[in-house]
Parts: structure tokens; sequence; C-alpha cells
């Protein structure tokens, strides 16, 4: 049978086209280009081949030192919440209610702290924090602590750390809650009667059905906290020094402070890289245990 | 190895003050016979499940109590009776092999390794899953799942009764039948109290030899298949267990004659003692009604249709208002629509508000 042969419908795509290439393509490739040459004032640009990328990759370099020593502390920042957040996560989802009326509101108290803006967060715990005028700095030098997030790089670190987990442990606690609520009565029950203890329970029922929302959550808390910026840059500007200054931090310092736009373009499009790099690797993993588990339930 | 007693068990989710006919377990007392095959049959919602679960533990019964070989043993905890349950749906532990799952009852309880092992092994053999004891048990079919659930019951030596709550509802249907034979046969061999809860008769009738019949939150009679199919004691057991079920039909009942519709049959026994006021009923299996050609003294009824089941064709009837089904012989035609119907006396039950009435002979 003879096809209609119809051009017309590349029309229907070409508005996606344009906006996909006037909102991502065009921009990204401004970047690309950007990364290439070195601007001084007056809008003049120099071709540099791939210098700064060099340079990136070079630690005896002030723009590979800064970035490197920069993604360091953003790795140790992310390793570091994820240990916290994520048993700690668990264990308010394991003593949640798990029916009355007071799942509700455990849910919403949970929730509260998703719902505040990332720089209302900042502003709250940079007043909190604040030695002279906020409750929990007062209070620790009240008590005898020689607290100042200000001048200390342990203090801005443990500040920049609790308020990560205060703000973001409730995302990992729902997310394990969810997982939890799927497993059917019977598994308990089966349990009891097998004698399991509360710790065999969780090994042998609990773990491994919260697996799969666990990786999310590994996966969201990791791509956050390793893309942060806001929170940190409202209560210590990076510092103490350059000690909390994480790599979109330093990112903005070249841009904008420096208006060093080829160095700044290099170090975003190897930070976007590391991000998908590591999206990449969740989503491999990911698909690869729903595949097996596909497979397995085919058999079944 | 247990005779287990339940002395006025009953059971509401909404506490003990609850109204008594909003009970999901209404007051019991039963014994079960130490190596019996029992099936709990009833429909959806009939407190079968609350019973099942009140014996092995996972509910507390608002009142009564159990006692396993006479000891009291209600307050104890799931963990510390030793009652071992298959539910509905195979429960596996996910990162563990097959062995290890049905070493699991064990380890939690600290029994030694060795001892583990050979236990394991047996019940392996005994459940033909001996190739399956170092595979991951998430990549195995339903009904071997549903087997590593009972060996996980059976592996334990101590196991006083075993429970089914409608084991076999995710098993495909050629399967249902292999695995029900399995059950039979480790019952013979292992002389365990089984209990199988289900809402379908074949399965409770080939399993069980003793049929217990539940109805909202009732027990209402306890029996062989045969009992349960010759003497209904209650209209919900005769018009549950057979198919089709029994005919209850409204009738007037007065010492050896019933009569219905205008008609009079005779009865085999006298009924002088029925309660004043209760609803009387008559009930008779529709294997025991012969729809044969209209003749004075016979019921007359109206054939709505002739369902023919292969080996046995039943008229379905309608008789003023109330519908019965009758056996009809081979060669059976009606030619105006219309048959007499002959119940064979000797099977005619009389009911008082549901309930058997036994007659005086």
């Amino acid at each position: 049978m003879d096809k209609t042969v119809n051009q017309k419908a590349w029309f229907l795509v070409l508005p996606v086209f344009l906006v996909v290439a006037f909102s991502a393509v065009l921009p990204l490739m401004t970047v690309v280009n950007y990364s290439m040459q070195d601007t001084f004032g007056n809008n003049q640009f120099f071709w540099n081949g791939v210098g700064w990328f060099k340079e990136l990759l070079d630690p005896s370099t002030d723009l590979g030192g800064r970035f490197l020593a920069s993604l360091g502390r953003n790795l140790f920042f992310s390793l570091v919440i994820l240990a916290i957040e994520v048993p700690l996560g668990i264990v308010v989802a394991l003593s949640m209610p798990r029916e009355g009326w007071t799942v509700a509101a455990c849910l919403v108290i949970l929730a509260l702290p998703l719902l505040i803006p990332w720089n209302v967060v900042g502003t709250i715990w940079q007043i909190f924090g604040r030695p002279d005028i906020g409750l929990l700095g007062y209070a620790l030098n009240a008590i005898g602590f020689d607290y100042n997030y200000v001048s200390n790089d342990v203090d801005a670190w443990v500040t920049v750390i609790v308020m990560d987990v205060w703000h973001w442990t409730s995302l990992v606690a729902l997310l394990c809650y969810a997982g939890l609520k799927s497993i059917p009565e019977a598994y308990y029950q089966a349990a009891q009667i097998d004698g399991a203890s509360r710790w065999a329970v969780f090994k042998a029922i609990q773990l491994p059905k919260m697996n799969r929302v666990l990786l999310i959550a590994v996966l969201l808390r990791f791509m956050d906290s390793f893309m942060i910026y806001t929170e940190p840059f409202v209560v210590t500007g990076g510092g103490p020094g350059n000690s909390t200054t994480f790599v979109s931090i330093e990112l903005v310092k070249i841009a904008l402070g420096q208006f060093d736009l080829g160095k700044a373009a290099a170090l975003s499009l190897v930070y976007n890289l590391i991000i998908l790099i590591v999206c990449w690797i969740f989503y491999t993993v990911m698909t690869n245990a729903g595949a097996e588990r596909a497979v397995k339930e085919g058999a079944a | 190895m247990a005779r287990i007693d339940l002395v006025d068990l009953a059971h509401s989710y909404g506490g003990n003050d609850a109204a008594p006919e909003s009970f999901a377990l209404k007051p019991v007392t039963m014994t079960w016979r130490q190596g019996g095959a029992y099936a709990l049959l009833g429909p959806s919602g009939c407190g079968k499940t609350t019973l099942l679960n009140v014996i092995s533990g996972i509910i507390t019964p608002s009142r009564g109590k159990i006692l396993f070989d006479g000891v009291d043993i209600t307050p104890l905890s799931t963990q510390k009776r030793n009652i071992a349950q298959v539910f509905q749906f195979p429960v596996i532990y996910d990162t563990m092999t097959v062995g290890q799952n049905l070493a699991f009852p064990l380890k939690n309880r600290g029994v030694p390794k060795a001892e583990i092992d050979k236990r394991v092994a047996e019940i392996g053999r005994l459940l033909d899953l001996e190739p399956y004891l170092h595979r991951k048990a998430t990549r195995l079919t339903a009904d071997a799942k549903q087997k590593i659930s009972l060996g996980r019951g059976l592996v334990r030596s101590d196991v006083a009764a075993v429970l089914f709550d409608e084991p076999l509802t995710v098993i495909d249907p050629e399967l249902k039948w292999q695995l029900r034979s399995k059950l039979k046969a480790l019952h013979r061999e292992l002389d365990l109290t089984m209990i199988y809860v289900t809402h379908d008769q074949t399965e409770a009738l080939t399993f069980a030899d003793t049929v217990v019949v539940m109805h909202d939150g009732r027990v209402v009679q306890s029996g062989t298949p045969a009992e349960l199919f010759d003497k209904p004691a209650h209209t919900f057991v005769g018009y549950f267990i057979g198919s089709p079920g029994m005919n209850i039909l409204p009738a007037e009942v007065r010492g050896r004659e019933a009569r219905i519709d205008g008609h009079v049959i005779s009865l085999n026994r006298a009924y002088d003692n029925l309660p004043a006021g209760a609803k009387i009923e008559i009930g008779v299996r529709p294997e025991f009604v012969e729809a044969v050609a209209p003749a004075p003294g016979l019921l007359t009824a109206k054939i709505e249709r002739i369902d023919d089941l292969g080996r046995i064709r039943f008229a379905r009837t309608r008789l003023g208002d109330a519908k019965l089904a009758a056996r009809a012989p081979s060669g059976f035609t009606s030619a105006d629509g219309t048959a007499g119907l002959k119940l064979d006396p000797s099977h005619v039950h009389v009911y008082a508000d549901s309930l058997l009435v036994e007659g005086a002979a």
C-alpha cells in the first residue's frame, strides 16, 4: 500500500525544537565557546584552546588549586550528610506511627522543613547560630562552648552540616516511610511466628524492601548536596577563609566576582560533567536492580 | 503436638465493650484434636481468619481462653506459641537463599548449627525443595515460595499445629491440586494438627476430615464432609455446601406434614416441638428432589431453565415466590414448562429460625 508522504509533521516539532534550542542548546554552546577563550574588559576575547581545562585539573595553578580544593570539600560534605541523613531518616521512618491521626501529624511536621525556601533556611540558621543574638549560639556559649561559626572552621562546618540535616532528613524519612508502608502485614506476622527479633525483622524484611527508595534517597541527597549553594552562602559566605567554599560558591566567585568568564565556563562544564556521570551511575544501578527484579518476577 | 481447646472465645476489633452483634468472632467453645486435618470454611468476612489469628496469637482475643493440651496459653505471644502459619500470599525473606529461609525460625530460637542443617535438609527433602536450597528464594515460582513458607513452619520440631490462611489463592489451578495432595501426604507423615482456612468448598472437603463451617462470626457446624452434606445444622451450611446448594423453602409444619404453597408433603419424623413464632423452613438438597411429569398430589413448579452439568442435569424451577432446583432424570422433558416435584422424605429437614430441628421418630 502506498503511504501518503507528508512532511507537514516537521512543523509540529518545530516549536519544541526552537524552545529547546533557545533554552538549552544555545546557552550551553555559549558556555562551551567561553570556556575556550580568555576575556578582558571591553568585550575583548582571546582564543585559549583547552588551556583552562588543563589548569583546572592541575592543582599547582591558582584555578586548579581552588577547584580541586572546593571539589574535595564538596565531596566530603556530601559524604558526611549522607552518612548522617540516611541512617537518621531510616530511624525516624521506623519510629513513626503506622496508623491513626498521629500519622498525619507526623507527616505534616516532617514536611515543614522541606517547604521552606533555601535562602530562608540559610537566614534562619545564620541568626539562630549567632553568638550574640542567636538562640543556639548564645545558649552554646552560655554553657561554656566557645562556639562561633564566623571565625572557627569547625564551627562553620558543624553549622552547615546540622543545617542540611535539619532541612533534608525529612525527605529521606518520608521516602523510607513510603517504602515501609508498602510491606504487607503478613510479612510481620510471619516474622513473629518465625520468632524473629526486632533486629532480624529489620534486616530480613524492612531493609530489603526499602533498598529501592533508599537508592533514590541517596541519589537525590547526593545531587542536591553536591550542588549546594544558597544555604552555606547565606550562613558562612564560604568562610571563614575558604573553609566552607563549595564548588558552586567558587564558581560564582570566579564568574561574577572576578568576571573570569573563560575560567568559570570551563569549571561549570567540568562540574556539570561530574554531576552527569554520577547521575548515570545511579541510573544504571537502579535500572539494573529494576531489570533483575523484573526477570525474577517474570520467572515467578 | 497438642490438642487445642477454645473456651468461650470471642473477639471484637472494637474492644470488649462493643455490642455483642458487632463481634467479628462470636463466643465459641470447641476442641481441635491432636493430629486432625481441619478445614475452616466460610464466605469472606465470616471471621475465619480472625479465629486463625487468635489461635496463632497475632490477635489477642477480647474474651475467653485458648488451651494447648490443657495449658492456658492465651497471654503468650506468637513467638512463644508452637504454632506455624502459612499466609495467603507467600512470605519470603528476599535476601536469603531457600535454605536460609528454612533455617530462619531455628536460627532465631538459637538452635545449634548442626541441628539446623539436619532439619533444613530433612524438610527440604520432604517438600521437594532440595535442588533449590542454595538458590535465592525470590527467583522461584509462587508455589515453590508457598512451600518455603510452609517449610519454615514445619522445620521446627516442636510445632503444635500448622495453620493455613487460604494458602492456595495465588497458585495456578493444576499446581493447586499437587500442593494440596502434598499437604495431605505431609499430614499423614508428620501427625500434625492442621487447620486450613478457605472459602472454597472443594478445597475444604478434599483436604479435611473435619470441616468447620463459619457464618457471620459463628461456628455453625463442625463435622465430616458427609455430615455437612446429609444433615446441615444450619440453612447456611445447606446453602453454602453443595452445588447447587440446598433448597430452602418457607413452609408450615405440623406433625408429620409440611405445607408448601398449598401442597402437603409428608415427612419422615414428627415435628410437634417447633418453637412458637419462629420462622419455619424446610430444606432439601436438589439431589433428593426429582422432576417428573406433573401429576395430582405432586408439587407443581414452573421450569425456568435446565442446567446440564454433564453427568447430571438440574431443573431450575419456581414455586410461588421460591426458587427450587431439582434433579432432572435423563429423558425428562416438559411438555408445558411445568414439572411435578417428588421429594425424598428421608432427606427433607426442618429448620426453625435457620437452625435444624430434630423431629421425633
